[in-house]
């Protein structure tokens, strides 16, 4: 149990992973520290995004610094509308990198919020086309629920807005969306803190999916370290099942023997 | 003539494939992907295609996300 990978696998898509903690590749300090992070996180699942070639820039590949052991999970950040996320989950395949798509349907610059109705309609065609689809979603139980209709292959609704590090800020929802949908329940968006992902799992969630809170820590790769064992713990904790909650006492000492005389 | 790369309008040489101008831009053809006319273009088929006037391609590759 004090390894850095969970005893129990987590599967997606047919694949079994033995960690519960997906990363990202944004925000990074550097790039190269990238390896440095997969390692101290222990995840087996990254995701990257798609975007223009800017000729004027000399900008690193961040392929370079992803091992080819590794799940990429390509994003379809930049889509506004079902349509645009298909086209780039295609362009994603088209570069070899296997048909695991996150679908990011997002009208909303102010929040980033997901577009349900359009992050369905994408995924029915991606599924079938063939794609291992992970959609990002509001902690809306009935999005989550049409989605797994779809055939999708895990929901990954958001704890709170992206990048904000403000921890389970949909925690009623996302409990609900827990106990009632079927595939893998990836938290995504807004965990801040080990403590927060740790909860997330201790109340059933199977992974969460942590990026800024790694990327903008003061040393992301002892917080990315700090999130595996907080992933784990409350996967632990979940598997062991928690006692119940009172809101009388319940003595942990023997009510009896006591060194004063009964009355 | 002007071909629209990446959103802008660019010159390129006329009679050049695709394949020569992502030598030209340095690019290894290993770390993109290529769209042209909202068709994806396979690896092998750079070198077949030689842009027209007004053509729309896109370069894209992965980059940092989450």
């Amino acid at each position: 149990m004090n390894s850095i990978h969970s005893m129990d696998s987590l599967t997606i898509g047919g694949h079994a992973f033995d960690s519960r903690l997906l990363i990202g590749t944004g925000k990074y300090p550097a790039d190269d520290m990238i390896p440095t992070i997969i390692a101290a996180s222990g995840s087996r699942i990254i995701t990257v995004a798609l975007r223009r070639v800017d000729f004027e820039a000399t900008t690193d590949n961040v392929m370079q610094h992803i091992p080819d052991d590794m799940q990429l999970l390509p994003n379809t950040s930049g889509a506004r509308n079902a349509q645009e996320a298909v086209r780039i989950a295609r362009l994603a395949r088209a570069t070899g990198c296997g048909n695991w798509v996150k679908i990011e349907v997002i009208p909303d610059s102010k929040y980033l919020l997901p577009d349900g109705h359009e992050t369905v309609r994408a995924t029915e065609i991606l599924v079938k086309e063939g794609f291992v689809v992970l959609p990002y979603i509001n902690a809306d139980p009935i999005v989550a629920r049409q989605l797994e209709a779809a055939g999708a292959a895990a929901v990954m609704p958001l704890a709170a807005p992206i990048g904000t590090n403000r921890g389970l800020t949909t925690r009623e929802m996302l409990q609900i969306i827990i106990d009632e949908i079927k595939v893998p329940v990836v938290v995504d968006a807004g965990l801040g803190k080990p403590s927060q992902a740790c909860e997330a799992m201790e109340m059933g969630a199977d992974a969460c999916l942590v990026n800024t809170a790694i990327a903008s820590a003061a040393d992301p790769v002892a917080m990315a370290g700090a999130f595996a064992a907080a992933i784990r713990a409350g996967r632990d904790a979940w598997c062991a099942g928690p006692g119940a909650i009172r809101t009388s006492a319940a003595a942990s000492s023997p009510l009896t023997g006591f060194l004063y005389e009964q009355e | 003539m002007d071909i629209q790369l990446n959103g802008q309008p660019t010159p390129v040489a006329t009679g050049i494939t695709i394949g020569d101008l992502i030598r030209k831009k340095g690019l290894d053809p290993a770390t993109i992907v290529v769209e042209h006319n909202m068709a994806i273009i396979k690896a092998a088929d750079l070198d077949q295609i030689t842009l027209k006037e007004k053509d729309t391609l896109e370069i894209l590759r992965f980059v940092g996300g989450g």
